[in-house]
């Protein structure tokens, strides 16, 4: 069976910079409390006009462009995303239509904040199957018009933006460089996480998810690396989803991976959900902080509760 | 296990995550006032002691114990 590799990423964020005393002009808080709590400095909101569609078509321009191949070279386009405006149409079959994407398989994949890696899974074993010589993988947020702006527990964290991943065959030869993911669901806690409704806005039990995140996910990300045959040791970054900067420094310590070698893209740009894990590598990317050819470990968990794990060879 | 031998597990889980050097760990002193240790941590700390000590200290517990000491006397009653 041939291997896979990512071809290309690419990250969009909207405009709009919110600091933690903009934020502190709105509800009660404070930048050394949200700073001390979640390790947030700023974060971007879209525009009131700007769509999830919208983000993933910037984000997946850049991927596309990065990955050096010709739109008429993907055959499927996943859109991982929980936040969009509406359940119909979907979002991939759009973005894919203003990429200029000929007529490609086109659905949405709702894993909430593991989406992303799942979407990896997914893309991986379509090409590996014969099912697309190619595939555009895009993590698409507007978590803000889902949060509550006047809920000083979630409003702080969830953010906007995309990012994105073209994931495609290896050469003859070539080591594969994506290694199995590794995924499950925890579906008996499904209630911690939660939209309710249609009007509803998004509620955590945040202690909850701390504990569940900071004991249940490490391990995932260890079975990623045996499945992919390398140690954390090897690992020259660690992007996890960049849910809340005091559970990333808890894996990451689980792991033993040093701090310099650790994605802290949360820092400028919240918890954008899906958008986080190709958002953080495409800033890692544009700081030089990545090495091509060397192996990098990827680990999202969110709602459902859900949760994937896979280590990827960076392009 | 002794008292003394799960205070001094405590202070090596406390020094590990939070950075409080484990002599600050005394028996009277209060996670919040005197160690800066905030309700995340807390977590992360029961987390750690649950691997060390074979007991959960579930959430519902967590918010009752304001010292060391409590700390102590619930992974003695419950081990």
């Amino acid at each position: 069976m041939i291997g896979t590799k990512i071809l290309g990423i690419g990250g969009y964020q909207p405009d709009r910079v919110v600091t933690n005393d903009d934020l502190s002009k709105i509800v009660d808080t404070n930048d050394e409390w949200i700073r001390a709590r979640v390790g947030i400095q700023s974060r971007r909101f879209a525009r009131d006009d700007e769509t999830v569609a919208d983000m993933a078509e910037a984000a997946g321009a850049k991927a596309l462009a990065a990955s050096g191949l010709e739109p008429s070279e993907v055959d499927l386009v996943i859109v991982a995303t929980c936040s969009t405006e509406s359940p119909m149409p979907n979002v991939a079959a759009t973005v894919a239509s203003r990429l200029g994407i000929p007529a490609p398989g086109a659905y949405d994949l709702n894993a909430a904040c593991a989406g992303f890696c799942y979407g990896i899974g997914a893309a991986s074993d379509s090409v590996r199957a014969g099912s697309a010589r190619n595939v555009l993988v895009i993590g698409s947020e507007k978590m803000t018009s889902w949060v509550d702006q006047t809920d000083r527990s979630t409003c702080i964290i969830f953010a906007d933006g995309a990012g994105a991943a073209v994931v495609g065959p290896t050469g003859p030869d070539e080591p594969t460089g994506i290694g199995p993911v590794v995924w499950g669901s925890a579906g008996d806690q499904a209630q911690k996480i939660i939209i309710d409704g249609r009007d509803g806005k998004l509620w955590q039990d945040g202690q909850a998810v701390f504990r569940w995140a900071t004991t249940a996910i490490a391990p995932v990300a260890l079975e990623a690396c045996r499945r992919a045959g390398v140690t954390p040791s090897d690992i020259t970054a660690f992007v996890p989803h960049q849910a809340n900067l005091r559970i990333i420094e808890a894996i990451a310590r689980k792991l033993g991976i040093p701090r310099d070698r650790v994605a802290d893209d949360i820092i400028h740009a919240g918890n954008t959900s899906s958008a986080s894990i190709p958002l953080a590598l495409s800033r890692m990317a544009e700081q030089g902080r990545l090495q091509p050819g060397t192996p990098a470990l990827l680990v999202a968990f969110g709602a459902g509760l859900s949760y994937a794990s896979q280590v990827i060879t960076v392009p | 296990m002794t008292d003394q031998e799960i205070l001094s597990g405590l202070a090596e889980i406390i020094e590990e995550i939070a950075g409080t050097p484990a002599d600050e760990v005394t028996p009277a002193a209060n996670f919040v006032d005197d160690l800066d240790i905030d309700s995340l941590s807390m977590v992360e700390i029961a987390v750690a002691a649950q691997d060390k000590f074979g007991v959960e200290i579930p959430d519902e517990q967590l918010k009752d114990l304001k010292t060391v000491q409590d700390v102590v006397n619930f992974v003695s009653k419950n081990s």
